[in-house]
């Protein structure tokens, strides 16, 4: 299909195991470049195992993702970071027994342009700045959420994978999340959002999936919010 | 009041030098086996033979290709290092995911088997290695003689020692292995080559031990049974350290080499077994060690 | 179904039963045959060390806990009772029965020390601990350092039965054993069993349900390490002396070979396994340290490709769950 050629990102048939646990029935989904795309589904229906399986840190997956064109599917999660991928996890991942610094400065650049400068970055996250010598434990949730967003923006990856990222967090602080990702789209990244709070979602989002039992079972696009909520709130239970 | 036999002060310094230089030994050994084990998760059970390949490796190359001691210092590091990053990639690497406790096995084969080849072809007697001529001979304290070349192995093995924590600690290298050892997934998923990092991390403290066993040749003789006979001590300075703290297996190496020498002044008898009887009440009162995290 | 009653009684019996019975079968059978086609001496130092491994492998297979320093009960257990049967002068029940106390003892502070700590903690506290008991025997006036204690009477056991003589030896060692490995089995397959199974799969939820854990825990060691010293004690009577090498920390290597190479928590993975390295140790005596070659490569071997062990795969192949 010549839609598929210009796809950041193609996935086809997609399955993934977690030890025993099969979570991931044949995912099919894609993603176009400068999109915000959200996957929304309720807890369990295999939402994080998706971001998860793209990044190649699950058990076993097998089916097809393709990133620009290329098929990743059998890469080790590290080559795939290479790609230009990144994650941000549900559970931030910051690293207790590092500093805040080091922490950002970690991921290494997987691209020699198109990572953002330590001063953007500040720019963008004020809070990172006054907390550089802090140990990566210490911080609030609102300040580790920021930390795990700004330290892939460095590395010069344009695919980004958002896993929950205003779980938990205040209203404010989720407002300024809202902020950075509209204008990190504005800067042409593109970004897979997993999100329960779809309020926050319609703020950014393009389209949507909705994931129900590992498979996608419903998609539209952002214009259509109104009228499919409805059936959202029912799948959603919400 | 009159003891069973007199301490004099030459032999209170006498043995607290002994002591210092037997800690620098368990530092180096314990460091070892804190880095491996911290970024692993493996008990390298094969430490002990691999300080023993580091002092015969010393003497081949003196006695094969008449490289001395200095070159010693960073060849044996360097080839008995390549030689663990070799073990790691062919057979360690494939007991990732597996108990850990099959890799104290693994480690524990290796050790037999590296050990009886050398016991096999060297028997069980030691071999001579000489002090380098620019460290022999002593200074006059005053209060005692300090041979040269002791003070050399107190003095290099605490900057090894302080060289490998700082680098842990306060680079960007050591920041790597830190979250590495923290959250390899993540850590992978970042872009960094984690397995890599295992392998190397294994070879490093390999080679530490390896060092030990350079600085060690001139001191005890070069013999197959060195490492087996270091082993235990040192595996309790790891426990009552704290497994994976870098800074406690430092510490405590050097304090309880200390306190070794010191129990030879005033009880003899017990020095063998001091270091032991330390191990059991820490663990009465701290399960996980004095500097540890979680047991 | 058959009108034979025997027959319908057998079958009646649970899949897991008849399996055992059919193994245990199988070791009363080699057990009775042994003396008449090897060195009846050696066959009981087989299941003296059989009886070790068994004990080993009740602290690995079923509770999880690999203890690398499990001689110093074998060992601790050797010495006293060659002391109590050459020295005190007991017969050698008694001699036996002081054997298993000083090492369920030793057992008993051993596992204290020990138990708060989990998997690879645990195994260097063991290490630890049996080599400051090595070095105790070193140093203890009754241990006779390097000699050992040589020349124990074998005595008549209860007063009444001269194990002097070869048959009668063979019987009460054979009896001791079979004893031995019954009392494993007994421990494994009771409630206490299925509790020591349940720590070892999720001991926070064995917690939760309101189990003391390091209690049990610490009984499993206290059997351990009495069964061990059992074995230890009845060694000593068997060759008739106790020596440094019981206590050593090459012997708790050996039995964790013994125990990794017959299958690890299998009935009778120990017991094959002891009689294996047995036998390679007597075979191979004349290579003097190539035995430590050879020993550890079986070991590398073992972890990396046979982890099931012998049994293990035996078990595996004929679909078997209860050897």
């Amino acid at each position: 299909m010549a839609e598929a050629a210009a796809s950041t990102l193609a996935v086809s048939g997609l399955q993934a195991w977690y030890g025993e646990s099969h979570i991931l029935h044949g995912v099919d989904f894609e993603v176009r470049p400068g999109e915000v795309v959200t996957l929304l589904g309720r807890n369990g229906a295999g939402k994080t195992t998706t971001l998860k399986a793209i990044m190649g840190i699950v058990g076993k997956r097998r089916g097809s993702v393709a990133f620009a064109g290329r098929e990743t599917i059998g890469l080790s999660s590290d080559r795939i970071a290479r790609l230009g991928l990144a994650i941000c996890p549900e559970e931030r991942a910051i690293f207790a027994s590092l500093s805040v610094r080091e922490n950002l400065l970690l991921p290494p650049r997987v691209a020699p342009t198109g990572g953002l400068t330590l001063d953007r970055i500040f720019a963008l996250f004020p809070n990172l700045a006054e907390r550089l010598a802090s140990g990566g434990g210490k911080l609030s949730g609102g300040e580790q959420q920021m930390l795990a967003i700004a330290r892939i923006l460095r590395t010069g990856a344009r695919f980004l994978m958002l896993d929950e990222p205003t779980e938990g967090l205040a209203p404010v602080i989720i407002r300024h999340i809202g902020r950075t990702i509209a204008e990190l789209k504005r800067e042409g990244f593109t970004i897979l959002l997993v999100e329960q709070n779809f309020r926050f979602a319609a703020t950014v989002a393009d389209r949507y999936y909705v994931m129900e039992h590992g498979k996608i079972v419903d998609a539209f696009a952002n214009s259509e919010l109104a009228a499919n909520m409805e059936k959202l709130h029912e799948r959603l239970g919400v | 009041m009159f003891l069973g036999h007199v301490i004099t002060v030459q032999q209170l310094y006498g043995q607290l030098l002994i002591g210092l230089i037997n800690g620098s030994f368990y530092a180096l050994l314990s460091l070892g086996l804190a880095v491996i084990f911290g970024m692993l998760n493996i008990v390298n059970f094969a430490h002990g033979a691999l300080y023993m390949m580091g002092a015969f490796c010393a003497y081949f190359l003196l006695q094969e290709f008449g490289l001395n001691y200095w070159w010693a210092l960073i060849g044996a590091p360097l080839i008995v290092g390549a030689f663990g990053a070799l073990l790691e990639r062919a057979m360690i690497v494939r007991l990732r995911g597996l108990d850990p406790l099959y890799s104290l096995l693994l480690t524990f084969g290796l050790a037999l088997v590296i050990q009886g080849l050398f016991q096999a072809y060297f028997g069980a007697s030691g071999k001579p290695y000489a002090i380098p001529p620019q460290l022999s001979g002593a200074h006059n304290l005053g209060f005692m003689f300090l041979p040269n070349y002791r003070a050399w192995v107190i003095v290099f093995s605490a900057f090894v020692c302080f060289a490998t924590w700082f680098l842990i600690e306060k680079t960007r290298l050591g920041a790597y292995l830190r979250a590495a050892t923290e959250n390899p997934t993540m850590t992978r998923a970042f872009g960094l080559n984690v397995p890599r990092m295992i392998t190397l991390t294994y070879g490093f403290g390999v080679g530490l031990a390896a060092l030990a066993g350079v600085l060690a040749a001139p001191i005890n003789q070069v013999r197959p049974g060195m490492g087996a006979d270091i082993i235990a001590v040192v595996f309790a300075v790891v426990v009552i350290g704290g497994m994976g703290s870098i800074l406690g297996s430092i510490v405590t190496g050097f304090a309880l080499g200390v306190v070794e020498g010191l129990t030879k002044v005033f009880y003899p008898e017990a020095s063998n077994t001091v270091v032991f009887v330390i191990m059991a009440v820490v663990l009465l009162i701290k399960p996980a060690g004095l500097f540890g995290k979680v047991a | 179904m058959s009108a034979n009653p025997t027959v319908a009684k057998f079958g009646a019996a649970s899949r897991e039963t008849r399996q055992f019975v059919v193994a245990f079968a199988v070791l009363v059978a080699a057990i009775a045959a042994a003396p008449f086609v090897a060195y009846p001496p050696f066959v009981m130092q087989a299941m003296c060390f059989a009886l070790f491994a068994c004990a080993f492998n009740l602290l690995i297979g079923y509770v999880g806990l690999l203890s690398f320093g499990h001689a110093m009960f074998l060992g601790a257990a050797s010495y006293v009772c060659a002391h109590a049967a050459k020295v005190w002068g007991l017969d050698p029940v008694a001699a036996i029965l002081a054997g298993v106390a000083s090492s369920a003892i030793l057992g008993f502070v051993a596992g204290a020390l020990s138990i708060r700590s989990q998997g690879i903690y645990f195994a260097m506290i063991t290490v630890a601990l049996s080599q400051m008991i090595d070095f105790f025997c070193v140093e203890a006036p009754f241990t006779h350092g390097e000699d050992g204690i040589q020349g124990v009477p074998q005595g008549r056991a209860l007063g009444l039965i001269d194990l002097g003589q070869p048959a009668v030896l063979y019987v009460f060692v054979a009896a001791v054993f079979l004893f031995g490995f019954l009392t494993v089995y007994r421990a494994v397959n009771s409630p206490f069993g299925e509790i020591l199974k349940a720590i070892r799969e999720n001991e926070p939820r064995a917690i939760s349900l309101g189990y003391r854990v390091q209690r049990y825990k610490l009984a499993a060691f206290v059997l351990s390490a009495a069964l061990a010293g059992l074995a230890g004690a009845t060694k000593a009577i068997v060759v008739q002396d106790a020596s440094l090498t019981d206590v050593g920390f090459a012997m708790s290597g050996e039995v964790v070979l013994m125990t990794l190479l017959g299958g690890m928590g299998t009935l009778y993975g120990p017991v094959v396994g002891a009689v294996v390295v047995v036998s390679m140790q007597n075979y191979l005596a004349q290579y003097g340290q190539w035995v430590t070659v050879i020993q550890g490569a079986v070991f590398v071997a073992c972890v990396l490709a046979f982890r099931r062990g012998i049994v293990g795969e035996i078990a595996k192949a004929l679909k078997w769950t209860a050897i």
